[in-house]
Order: structure tokens, then sequence, then C-alpha cells
């Protein structure tokens, strides 16, 4: 099911290729609004992506968890609120007159607070990322599909970054997130040279102290860090720290 | 799995309907479409009363959010604008943004970037071709059941699809969302061998094109007969002549000959808000117009490489077509043109040799624009930026909201040439209709309620 957001999770389902043809050997699609047309009322696991912009996706996402045994959010809308939440940090009122002018009153352009599916309702599991690491995804459902409790890593990028043996980039120059954004994508920003923006959302307990020292001694600011940790991580936990 | 949709927002053309004097069909949401649409029929006593193509997706405010954002971290923002066409919105965005600090891009870079973007479309319209609009072509209402009738058809276009994949991750980094694009440049580019692997693929995939044409073709008799004389609006490049998805100015079939500078952009794209959509619209010389592989097929069909004009031939696919179900197979023959153009690309970079260029950018005040081929159609960003190279205004015009006018238009002139049909079969060919634009309605904003009254 899907909510605000921009479908590049769903796309990285059909993404597993040759996989998604394993995978539904294994499991019975039943709704798939970007794939297919056929449909059905219940079922087993429901897997939502995107995040909640107004009240009736509320509703919506209600009537969806009560028809699932269990529901995962995929991707970082989902997960954490991600990109949209960067709304949060404007007055709603101003942010729609921005985009549509005089029409910004009519009923159907309405917002509200940007949500994450868990702050709506019961979410049993998290695929993190933006978009989602399809290997996470998939690892996921195998272990769903056995019985088995999946592990998200409770460690930050850096880990994994260091462990492929990149270079810094704090060293180049970047302000990047590896620090205290939770691991488990592989490291991929930095390993491309591209800083890490946070799509994964902050480790539970991230080393404040330790991401201060950082800052201090490559010379940059707390703002200067907070106006990149703000892209994803807008009120969303150590943000406003 | 996955997205649910519950029984009142079905669609599909297996579902029994109530058959009687005063009934309703009611499709929310319109599946295999990207994002949500809906189309509304109401038909009293044989009377078109009223149709409506209608846009419910949840307003995102993009261009509010960018507000205050440092212009390298633009790009990161908008590319989560569409998960399907991130690179065009990244580019755009990127191309914007340069020409606002006046950053120049090595030849190289262009080239790169150009390898990048011809990976999306391909990957794009192998999705619509073979995941989205097959299921219509063959009766069936989705890719699943075709695994079990034609396997090796499914296997063949997921394999093109795959390679789609790994192209924009040898380009982009990953599929969805690129991370090597920077402004200035790139963060990492891919080695001569990886190139020269990447080259030898396509060579190998040309056949594979073939095929899934061949299949097309087999079913060409399911798409629908329907003509409406509309404008084409898309991008065209003059110097060098070239079928472009990157550079260029802005071409109508309305307006033979001349184009409008990019910067322009305002004069072409006249947007209005309607009730009925939560996307903004568009028009130019008329009512509507469209854009879309079709759209660049009509303006600059004379520049597709050999191949991809033998399969213009063969679908007898000619400049001037004005059926709207054509855009599919419009995408088919920009597959061919983009896997042999992007050959050549691949042979002149490692004739070049590739170099690690190093890029420094600095912030200063300036408005820039823009405008990329999205796989949909013509991609608009705008952003304006202060001295410390913060954003401080921002627009974007999206494919999708181009054409909604533009399907308003089709569908009013369509279901009077289909009324007499059955309710299932007039409901299966509007979904068609729409989906045959390809429509990426959360990066317009999102398709589909059909209610009949009889």
């Amino acid at each position: 099911m899907d909510f605000s957001c921009c479908e590049g999770c769903q796309l990285q389902i059909i993404n597993l290729e040759e996989e998604l043809l394993d995978l539904v050997e294994a499991v019975e699609v039943v709704v798939w609004r970007e794939a297919m047309s056929e449909e059905r009322q219940w079922y087993d696991i429901a897997i939502v992506e995107g995040s909640i912009t107004r009240p009736e996706d509320e509703l919506r996402l209600e009537v969806i968890r009560s028809r699932a045994k269990t529901l995962i959010a995929i991707g970082a809308c989902a997960t954490i609120g991600g990109i949209n939440k960067l709304k949060n940090n404007f007055n709603l009122a101003d942010v729609k007159k921005w985009v549509y002018g005089k029409d910004a009153d009519m009923p159907h352009l309405d917002t509200t607070m940007t949500k994450a599916i868990d702050e709506v309702v019961k979410v049993d599991y998290k695929v993190h990322g933006c978009p989602m690491h399809r290997p996470e995804f998939t690892y996921l459902i195998r272990c769903l599909l056995m019985g088995k409790r999946p592990e998200v890593p409770e460690y930050p990028v850096c880990v994994e970054c260091k462990a492929k043996g990149n270079p810094c980039l704090w060293d180049y120059g970047q302000i990047c997130l590896g620090p205290i954004i939770r691991a488990g994508c592989g490291a991929r920003c930095p390993t491309a040279s591209h800083r890490c923006f946070g799509c994964r959302g902050y480790i539970d307990n991230p080393n404040i102290t330790a991401a201060k020292d950082v800052i201090e001694k490559y010379n940059q600011t707390v703002d200067s860090l907070k106006s990149k940790m703000v892209l994803f991580g807008s009120r969303q936990g150590p943000t406003n720290e | 799995m996955i997205v649910l949709k519950v029984k009142w927002f079905s669609s599909g053309a297996d579902k029994g309907l109530q058959m009687s004097k005063d009934f309703k069909i009611d499709v929310h949401h319109l599946t295999r479409v990207e994002g949500h649409g809906n189309i509304f029929v109401d038909v009293a006593d044989g009377k078109i009363e009223k149709i409506q193509w209608q846009v419910p997706e949840a307003p995102r405010f993009f261009e509010a959010m960018v507000r205050g954002r440092s212009y390298d971290d633009i790009q990161i923002i908008v590319s989560r604008i569409c998960g399907i066409c991130s690179i065009s919105h990244s580019l755009a965005a990127i191309k914007a943004v340069e020409e606002a600090l006046g950053i120049e891009v090595s030849e190289q870079t262009d080239m790169l970037r150009l390898l990048m973007h011809y990976s999306e479309q391909f990957q794009s319209h192998i999705l619509h071709i073979g995941y989205l609009a097959a299921p219509d072509f063959f009766g069936v209402p989705s890719v699943l059941p075709l695994i079990a009738k034609a396997p090796d058809v499914v296997k063949t276009i997921v394999r093109v699809h795959r390679i789609a994949n790994s192209w924009s991750e040898l380009t982009a980094g990953r599929p969805t969302h690129p991370i090597t694009i920077k402004p200035g440049g790139f963060t990492k580019i891919p080695t001569e061998k990886q190139l020269q692997e990447l080259g030898d693929t396509l060579k190998k995939t040309v056949p594979d094109l073939k095929t899934i044409a061949g299949v097309v073709f087999s079913v060409l008799g399911n798409v629908p007969k329907f003509e409406r004389q509309t404008e084409y609006v898309s991008l065209k490049q003059t110097d060098p002549p070239a079928y472009t998805f990157y550079h260029g100015d802005i071409a109508s079939t309305d307006d033979k000959g001349k184009t409008v500078p990019v910067r322009d952009w305002r004069k072409v794209i006249n947007e209005y808000v309607v009730e009925q959509s939560t996307a903004k619209w568009a028009k130019w010389h008329r009512d509507s117009y469209m854009v879309g592989a079709l759209a660049r097929f009509n303006n600059n069909a004379d520049l597709l490489s050999p191949m991809a004009k033998g399969l213009a031939m063969m679908f007898s696919l000619e400049k001037g077509c004005c059926n709207p179900f054509m855009n599919t197979i419009a995408q088919l023959v920009e597959c061919v043109h983009i896997a042999e153009t992007s050959i050549g690309i691949i042979d002149k970079l490692l004739t070049n040799g590739l170099k690690q260029e190093k890029v420094v950018t600095k912030p200063r005040a300036g408005r820039g624009v823009g405008i990329v081929e999205a796989p949909r159609g013509m991609l608009i960003h705008e952003y304006e930026f202060d001295g410390k190279g913060n954003c401080i205004a921002a627009d974007m015009c999206i494919p999708t909201n181009q054409n909604h006018a533009n399907i308003q238009k089709d569908m009013e002139a369509f279901l009077p040439q289909i009324i007499n049909e059955s309710e299932d079969v007039i409901r299966l060919k509007l979904e068609m209709l729409a989906r045959a634009y390809d429509p990426c309605i959360s990066c317009s904003t999102h398709l589909l309620n059909v209610r009949f009254r009889k």
C-alpha cells in the first residue's frame, strides 16, 4: 500500500528482477497497484510505503492494519517520515500558499504534519533506506517465511564504511552523517564517494559527544551538520538536540 | 503482498459488474501506473453527463521544502519526487543549479550524464511496455499470469530490465536515487573496463529488444485505433541535430521550425489548477498538449538511429501519428535508438580515455533553469539561490501534469466512440488510454475512478 512518496521502494521490488519471479512462487501477491489489477481484501502481510500527510490517509492506513496480520514499513518515508518531513520545518499554511498561490485553500490541496507509519499504527518490521536496500527486503521476507527473527544493525554506517576500506569523506571536506546513521546499506553512498545524508535514520543511541568531537576536529559547525541532518532527519529523534 | 488495494478501489476487467438501470462503477486508483489516478464516468440513459480524469494524490510541496537548503543538497531532495524518474529529476535539477551558479561541466561529464540518463529512459520504457502496458495487450490483469503463459517472453523482459538497472547502477551508483551526481561533475565515475563491458552487454541486448518488439507486434491488433489531433511538445536539438532527451530547446508540432529557449518555459507551459486534481494542468497553443515518447517522435523522428527507424516502419508509426495508444510503441522505438546511441557514446568515451576530474564549486547568487526529457516527457526545474548558495525559490513542472488536460480531452473524444460496448470494455479501454501515457502521478503530485450511471 502506498501513501505519500515517490513509489521508488515498490520499484525496488520490481527491481529484484529474476529474484522476484522466485518470490512470487513463495508468496501469493494479492494486491499491488503499481504492477497488478487483481486484488483481495485480507492478507497475511501488508507492505506499506510512504508517509502520512492527510487525515483520510490515516483512516486508510488503519483499515490496512486491521486487515493485515503483519505490517512492514518500507523505505524512509514510511519508517522515519523521510524527505516529506522537511515540510514540518515550515508553517503549513505558508507551504500551501507557496506552492498553490491563490488556490491554496482548495480542500483537495490540504495537508497536515508529515507522520511516519509507526506514528499512526503499530509497525511490525521496518526496511530502512531511501530507496530501501533490496537485500534487506529479501532478507526480511526470507526470515518471515522461515519464522526467524530478522536482525537490524544497531551500529552506524561508519562501521560498514571502514570495513570496506573507504577513505573517510570528512577528510575530503564532506559533512558525512555516517557516524550517527543506522548501518545496513553497506555504506553505499560513501563507497560512491558521496557523503551519507542519513536516509536510514539515526541509530537508537547515537554518540552525540563523539559527533561533536568530529565536527570540532574538522573545523565544522553544529549548524552546518544540522543543515545536513534536516534532509531526512527532520523532527526525528536527536535532530532537535 | 504489496500495494493492497481495497475492494472499492477496484479495477480490472475480470470483475463482474452489477447490471441494472441505475448502476455505478467506481474505479478508484488506476492500477499499473506510478501513483494514484481516478477516472470518473457518469452516463445517464446513454448520454454522457460527465467524464473526468482525476488526480487525488497527496500533494507533497517540494517547491516549498527546498527553501533554505544548500545548492549541493538540492539534487538529493528533488530526486525523491519520483522513484521511476529519479535520474531525470536529478539531472534537471543539477542543470538548473549549474546554470544558476555559473558552473561549466566537461564534455566527459556531459557524456557520462547522457549515458546515465539513457539508462533510466531504457529502464522506465521496458517497465512500462513489459510490466504495465503488456497485460492490456494480452487481456490479463497483470504480468503475473503471463509468467505461466509466456515464460520465455517474461524472462526476456526481466533480463532486459535487469540490464537497464545495472546500467543505472554503474553510472548513477544505484538504480533509484542517484548518488554519483554533484554540481560540476561526478563523485565517482565508472572504469574503462566497466564501460567496455556495458557496451558489450548492450550489443547483446539488441536481439532481446527485437524479440520483445516481435511479441508486441503480434498483439498490435489489440491496440485501439483512436485518433485525435492535438499538439505535441518536446525538446529539440539543432546544433548538432540529434534525437534529444537532454539538450536543446522547446519545440511544438503546432509551431514547426521555431523553438522556444529553455529559460522561457513559462510561455509554453501555462499552468492552472483544476478542482479534480491535486496536480496542476497545462496548455499552450490549444486546450491541451501531449509530452512523452510520441511527442518526441513527432518532433524528431527523422533523427532516430537506423534500427529504430526500421522498427517504427514495421509498426507503421509515422511522424504526425495522433493515436495516444501508440505512445507505448514510440517507447519501444526509443529503446532501440537508446541502445544504439549509447553504444556510440561508450565508444567515444573509451576512445577519448576516461579522466578523473577534480571539481570545486563556489556558491553565488543566481537563477537557473534545467530541462530534460523524463521518460514520460519534458521535465523542468528552476531554482534561485542567494549569495551563500541557499535556495530561495524553486519551481518544477512535471511531464504528467502537462499531459493531464490532454488525457481528459482524449477521454472526452474516445468515450462516445466506445459507448455502445459493455461497461467492462469501456472501463478497460479508458484505463488503457490513461496507462498509454505512462503517467507518473506521484511525480505530478497520482489515477482512476470510473462511475457509470445508465
